[in-house]
Parts: structure tokens; sequence; C-alpha cells
């Protein structure tokens, strides 16, 4: 179980991102965060594993209180959380399974992984996420060498050796084309399904919302202006979401 | 908000108004510019002293020309030469009746003086024909004794052997004809057809030599060139391998985020000290117990072979390669003896190994003969090896105890009530002020020979913890010291400051530590690489993708983890290139740093134009310009390879 309580960022500048933001997820849910560009979407996903130090409020997770936790505790803490991003974010010069094992440097010996030596049963394991997201005879190439769909399947596979307790995927399908954007969509739907890890995925396109949430949050502003089922997102909820001058496209 | 777009009618092309012509003001301020630049450019000229006299004068040009001709003659090979004499004869004064030489071959190789008698001292002009051609030589003039050879004047002789040349004659009085004597030197041998000389030396002994055949110049050029060379390769790759992990330090986006809380951060710094002198009393101990085994090479082997084994087992068992759950703290104090027993033997096996290189690299030098520098090489490394451990020993010791501390900290700032921390980190900060300020204290008192402990003890600590203590309350909100970017500003300010003195000063410090050579030279050389390849290095991880550092820590990995995985792959392309260049730049350097007494070419260099030695001193620099150009050439190519 999440929990955000009175969530608010104010960055250096003065730029409120997050206005008293509040919410829960219990585990297992996809839940789908939605708003425009801008709307402080990315933020909250930061704040969740504090990449981005929030200014005030608690987030908690299955008890244990991220906002206070020390650097120690929150590397254990980030280690059980995935996260996927919309530019993809792989070291490019690295081998795809390498990028892959990135994911299990939260659980191995620091020292050894320093120069490069991994146990064997990681190295079979980034094997089989690999396999699972159908990339596994590309694992000796460069990262760049793949297309955008395939270097977000990586990603995938990358937040899938961390043995997630919960996915953090921000914008995961912003860069792709829609046939891709299902692909991807699908793999993080099957790892919510089965594996039975939370999902937080913020996303554009509304049908994306309604084919694959469980339920939605929205922001504008940095303002929780929405909580519940995609169903419930009307033309009305639609324009508080978006402003008064948006259209439906999807 | 509905209304919003009707607001603005005008279309923004109305708006703009033609640009009026350039203004009289315009035009002043114009001409003014041009005045002042001129009286900044005429000031120029009398600050450096531009005299076209000088350049006019015959006197530097004629040197010049020699100059520039003795340059373009690099001394590359050395002939043996015959000198070959041709003699007419005259009188002086004229006899009565007049004199007349003898008669001349026209067709043989011959001198003819005009007029055939002068007064003593008188001019006479001197014509010969069917010389070599190009050849060079002496003109003299011989008195009737034939004993004395009086030096009138060098001539060369035209494309069609011929040469003609006024002079005037010595004061030698004498009824008797005199001799005027062309003496030509000839080199022997050509490049493509050299030839066998026997030659006898000023001891009379008679040996076999080539004509032409390698000069002097051009092999003491080489040696040196070589020197150059390797000069320039220690320095860069010894700069390369400190500057890499500077650099890091010298990144704003690295450092930026690095704060830690004033508790943690001072009792860091109060455990500095502590860790060094710990540190130096292990490297001790480690010294003591290995010099009981380095007696026997036997032993030192078996210590070699022994330690690194149990170390491999203890480190295997202290340190699981996969962790799943935090360790309780009776495993944690547990492991932790083991890992300090493992490292005071790593240490030994350190003085062991350095021992034992020393031993090996001395038992092998007289032994490889043309290998020798193999068998110095080993010993000299066993030898920096020694020196450095206690040094190592003291940084890694400090390095633990700062991060213990630094877990002391946390723990209190977890556990302790927080208005105890808020209270108790005051007095702390006072403290870490104050002992960080003895030893800056300590170290000017140093150099600057003050005995005065008011001044090197006192004074220092008062101010210091008057810092902290300011600190401490300024922090008292927010409690987080952004270390990392006060590091990054020290390391920038000491790069730039090091990288402002050129090598070539830097050379003559260096001298005085090491003496006058190429050790010298690399050591200015390594210095200014490290500084400037740390500036340029960090500059380019400033400008790498953020993306990846995020995606790594998110993933839960820790620092040193994130800047191995996500910053160092992407940077690697940019440090080669950087690297090559600075090996350019080194060779360039290395090249010169023997004015100032570096060693390498530069040495030979300046001497030879110190002796006004120019045909020398181009084969010299013929040598920098292939160096040079090679080099560049060669990094080129290996960085459109590699990058």
């Amino acid at each position: 179980m999440l929990k955000v309580e009175h969530l608010t960022k104010i960055y250096e500048g003065g730029t409120l991102a997050l206005d008293d933001v509040s919410f829960e997820v219990p585990d297992g849910q996809f839940l789908a965060v939605i708003g425009l560009s801008g709307s402080g979407k990315s933020t909250l996903l930061r704040c969740i594993n504090r990449l981005i130090e929030p200014t005030d409020g608690r987030i908690t997770w299955n008890g244990v209180d991220v906002t206070k936790a020390s650097q120690e505790e929150m590397r254990r803490i980030r280690r059980r959380i995935g996260m996927v991003f919309q530019h993809f974010n792989l070291v490019h010069r690295s081998k795809v399974l390498t990028n892959v094992l990135q994911g299990s440097l939260g659980y191995v010996n620091p020292a050894l992984s320093l120069i490069n030596r991994f146990p064997k049963e990681e190295v079979s394991k980034a094997y089989r996420q690999l396999a699972r997201v159908g990339l596994q005879e590309k694992a000796a190439q460069r990262a760049d060498e793949l297309s955008g769909g395939q270097q977000q399947r990586v990603g995938v596979a990358r937040a899938l050796m961390q043995d997630p307790e919960m996915i953090l995927a921000d914008e995961p399908v912003a860069s792709l084309d829609p046939v891709l954007a299902h692909s991807i969509m699908q793999y993080l739907e099957t790892i919510n399904r089965e594996d039975d890890v939370t999902v937080l995925c913020s996303l554009h396109f509304l049908d994306l919302v309604h084919r694959y949430a469980d339920r939605a949050i929205a922001l504008n502003e940095g303002k929780l202006v929405f909580q519940g089922p995609p169903s419930e997102i009307d033309d009305d909820k639609f324009k508080e979401i978006y402003g008064q001058e948006a259209e439906r496209v999807g | 908000m509905a209304d919003g777009n009707n607001t603005s009618q005008q279309s923004p092309l109305d708006a703009m108004p033609l640009k009026p012509k350039r203004g009289f003001k315009r035009t002043i301020f114009f001409i003014l510019a041009m005045v002042f630049g001129v009286i900044v450019y005429a000031y120029g000229f009398a600050v450096t002293d531009v005299n076209l006299d000088e350049i006019r004068s015959e006197t530097r040009q004629t040197q010049l020309v020699r100059v520039l001709r003795a340059l373009a003659r690099p001394d590359l090979l050395s002939y043996e030469r015959v000198e070959t004499p041709t003699d007419t004869a005259f009188a002086m004064p004229c006899p009565a009746g007049g004199f007349n030489a003898d008669g001349v071959d026209e067709n043989a190789r011959h001198i003819t003086v005009e007029p055939a008698c002068v007064e003593p001292g008188g001019k006479i002009t001197v014509r010969g024909a069917n010389f070599s051609a190009n050849a060079r030589g002496t003109l003299v003039q011989i008195p009737p004794s034939g004993d004395l050879e009086l030096r009138l004047a060098e001539f060369q002789v035209d494309g069609n052997g011929d040469f003609e040349l006024v002079v005037n004659t010595r004061e030698r009085e004498s009824d008797q004809p005199q001799t005027i004597r062309a003496i030509t030197r000839e080199n022997i041998g050509t490049i493509f057809k050299p030839v066998q000389v026997e030659v006898t030396s000023d001891a009379g002994v008679v040996s076999t030599v080539r004509s032409p055949r390698i000069s002097k110049s051009t092999t003491d050029t080489w040696d040196r060139i070589i020197e150059t060379v390797f000069l320039a390769f220690l320095a860069t790759t010894l700069g390369t391998v400190i500057a890499v992990p500077l650099s890091f330090m010298a990144a704003r986006n690295l450092m930026r985020d690095i704060s830690v809380p004033m508790t943690k951060l001072a009792l860091q710094l109060l455990a500095m000290p502590v860790g060094v002198g710990l540190g130096i009393l292990a490297a001790g101990w480690a010294r003591t117990i290995s010099e009981q085994l380095t007696d026997s090479v036997f032993l030192v082997i078996l210590g070699l072979v022994v330690i690194p084994f149990l170390m491999v087992l203890a480190f295997r068992w202290a340190l699981p390669p996969v962790e799943e759950e935090p360790p309780t703290p009776m495993e944690r104090s547990g492991r932790a003896v083991v890992i300090l027993i493992a490292s005071v033997g790593g240490i030994v096996v350190l003085f062991l190994l350095a021992s034992l290189m020393v031993t090996v690299g001395d038992w092998l030098a007289p032994r490889l003969s043309t290998f020798d520098f193999l068998g110095s090489f080993v010993a000299s490394l066993g030898d920096i090896l020694n020196a450095i451990i206690t040094l190592l020993t003291a940084l890694a010791t400090a390095g633990v105890l700062m991060n213990l501390a630094g877990k002391l900290g946390m723990w209190m700032r977890g556990h302790l009530p927080a208005g105890f921390i808020k209270v108790f980190r005051i007095p702390l900060a006072a403290a870490a002020g104050a002992v960080l300020a003895v030893l800056i204290g300590m170290g000017i008192g140093w150099l600057y020979q003050i005995t005065d402990p008011m001044k090197i003890y006192w004074v220092p600590a008062a101010v210091g913890a008057a810092i902290g203590l300011a600190l401490a309350i300024r922090a008292y909100q927010k409690e987080q010291v952004a270390i990392g970017l006060s590091i990054y500003y020290i390391a920038r300010t000491i790069f730039n400051a090091i990288r402002s003195i050129e090598p070539l000063v830097m050379v003559i410090v260096f001298v005085v530590w090491v003496g006058i050579g190429p050790f010298a030279g690399s050591l200015a050389l390594a210095l200014h690489t490290v500084a400037a390849l740390a500036k340029l290095y960090s500059e380019q991880v400033e400008s790498i993708q953020s993306g990846p550092i995020e995606a790594v820590k998110a993933s839960g990995a820790t620092r040193i983890q994130t800047i191995v995985y996500a910053v160092i792959p992407q940077i690697v392309p940019p440090y080669i290139s950087f690297t090559l260049y600075r090996w350019d730049i080194n060779v360039r350097m290395s090249t010169i740093i023997g004015f100032a007494g570096g060693g390498g070419i530069g040495f030979l260099l300046q001497q030879n134009i110190r002796l006004l030695n120019y045909s020398a001193a181009s084969v010299n620099m013929l040598a920098i310009a292939i160096v040079v150009a090679s080099m560049d050439y060669l990094s080129s190519r290996i960085r459109e390879r590699i990058v």
C-alpha cells in the first residue's frame, strides 16, 4: 500500500510543482496518472522514490516512511521500485545485457560490481528478463543499436531485474508510435497481473488509460483534480482536467 | 479567457518603422574608435621595440643569411674530405723588368693572378678555372720560405667550375717569387655511393672508415628524441591516471547533489586525522611484521602465497555477493574484525611484494645485459611501492574511519532525540572546525617556519571553532551542508591555479628536487597534465546525459556504482580523445622543456644554438618536426578508430 499525504514540491526557483497532493494506491493496482505537460506528473513519480526531494508532506510505502529514510535505507527502498522512463534512459555505449544488469546493482556486492562482475545467478536472471521482453538475442549488442521500442523493452527488463513490488512508469510510451505503445503497455499489464506488481504510470492518451488502468488520478497545475475509475472521466471531468479549450482526440 | 484571441488586431509588421540611416553620433563614435585603435597600435609598436633600422643593417642581414644557410644544411651525415692544392706564382714587390708567372695549361685545373706582381699589401684578382663545380675552398698566400700558409679568403666555385675573387695580399716583401694557393675541399663519396677511406688519426693510427657516415649530431639527436618521446609518454599516462578520478570532483552535475548533515560532517572531519594516525601506526606494524620475513626470499614468497589466499577466504566470508537482508549487528562486528585483520595482512603483502620486487630487480639487472633496464624498472617499482604504502594505508584508514563516523552520525540522527542533536552538533561543529584549522595552521607553520604555538595552534583553533559554530548556528534549520559544491569549487580553483603555470616554469622547481634531466621534465609535464586534463574531463562529465544517471540511481545503486555504470560509459570516447590530444601537446612541450633543464631534445637544441652550431641545431629541429608531425598523424588516426 502506497500512501501519499499532503505532498508538496516547490522547486528552487519558486515553481509550485505539486500542491498538497494526497492519494492512496492499494497493492497490485494499475494506476494511471494523467494531466497536461507540466502538471506535475513526473515530479510526483520522482518524489515517490525520492529522485526529487519533496518539500513537504509524507509518503509511506508498506508502512515505511519514505520521506524520512536515510540514504542507506533509501537505497533499500529504491531497489524494490522499478522505474521506466519516457526517454528509456539506457546507457547507449553499454551492452544491452549490462543495461539490464544495472537493475541488480542495489542487491549485489558493491565492490565486485565496480569491476563489472556479477554473480552467475544475476546474469542468467538478466537473460531471463530479456527473454521475457523478447530480446534475448540482442543481449550482446550496444543499446544504441536498438530501435526505440526495443530500447523501451530493455528499460522494462531492467526494471524487472529489480524484482520490483512497484513500478513507476514516467510516460513510458510518449516517444513511441501507437502500435509500439500498446506492446509496451501490454508488458506493463502482464507484470501487473501476473507478478502482482503495483504500477503507477503517467499517460497522455485517454484511450490507453481506459484500456489498461484500474484507476486514474489527474493533476492540473500541481493539484489533484480527479481520482476514480477511468470510466468516470466524462466530458465535464475531461474539461476540468485538461482545461476548457481542450478537445478529446482519443 | 474566451475573448483572449481578439485583443490584438495589429500585425507585428506595422509596428516596425524603417530604420534611419547611421546617425551623426554614430559616425563620430566610429571615428573616435578608429583613432583610439591607431593609438593603441602605435603604443604597441613602441613597447615591443619594432625597429626597422636593425632589420635593414647589413651586418644583421649577412648574419641572418649565414644562419639560414647553416640551418638549410642539417648536419645529418659527416663526410671524409680530400684537399686539393692548385698553385701559381707571383711577386711582391714588383722586380725591375716585371714578373711573369709560368704558363698554364688552359685545359687543366688552374688559377691565374692579375696583376702578376703587386706592392706589399696590394690588391690582386684571382681567377680559377676547371675546378669541380660548386666546390668550396680557401685561398692562401705562401711566402718563399714555404712553411707558412697565410689565409686570404674563402671561395666558392660556380656551377661551371670557375671562380673569381679580389683579395688583399699580406705584406711579405721578398725578392723571391711567392705562391698563391687555392685549396679546395671536397667530400668523398655520396649517399648513393659511399666509399671506404683510410684515415690517420692525430695519434698516428690508421683506420678505415665509411664516407659519408651518420654524423655525431644525428646519433645524439636520435638518443635525445627517443628520450623526448618517452618523457611525453610517461607524463601523459601518469597525468591521465591521476586526472580521471579528480575530474569527477570538478564536475558540477555530480557534486551538486552531495550534501551531508552537519552532525555527520563534523564527526567525519574529526575522524580524518585519527584515521591518518591509525593508518600510519598500522603501516608501522605491518612493516615490522614483514621485516621478520624479508631476510629470506623463500619466506617472502611463502608469505606472498599464503597471506593473499587467507585474505580471499576472509573477504569471501565477510562480503557475500548477494545480500537480501541487512546483516545483524553481531554479524556486522564479526565481519569488521575479520576485514580489519585481513587488511593488515594486505599491507604486509604489499611490503613483501615491494621487497621481492627490489630483490628480483637487482638480481635481474646485471643478468639481462641489453635489457638491464627491465630489471631496474622492477626494482624501482618495488621502491616506489615501498615508499607509498604508508601513505596509501593512512588514506585508506582515514577513509574507513570517516565512513564509520558518518554511519555513527546517521545512527545518532535516527536514534537520539532531535532536540539533543540540534544542541549537540554545535560543539561538535566547533571541534571539527578547530581540528581542520589547526591542521591548516600546522601546514602554514611548517612553510613559514613559525614555531610559536600561539600562532600555529591556539589562534587557528579559535578561528576554526568560531567558523564551525557560525556554520552550525546558521544551518540550524536546514541541517544539510553542501559539501559537494565546496569540493567542486576547491578542486576547480586548484586546477586553474596549476594550469596557469606553464610546465616550463614548473620544471625549475622539479629540477631542484630531482636534478636536471628528463625525470624533472616528465614530473613537471605530468603535473600540468593532471590539471589541464582534469578540467577538460570534468567539462565532459558535465555535458553527459542525465537520464542514465537517474535510471541507475533509481535502481538503488550507490554513488560509486552510479558513476561506474552511468557516467563512465558515456565519457570514454571524449576521455580517450582528450588524452590523445594531451599526448600531442606533451610531445611538443617536451621538445622545449629541456631549455629549462627538463631533459629531452630541448637540452641539445639549446646547447647547439648557444655554440652557434646551427647545422647541428638544424638536425634537432628536423627531428622535432618529424616527431610532432607523425604524433599528430598517429593520434588523429587512433582517435578516428576509437571514437
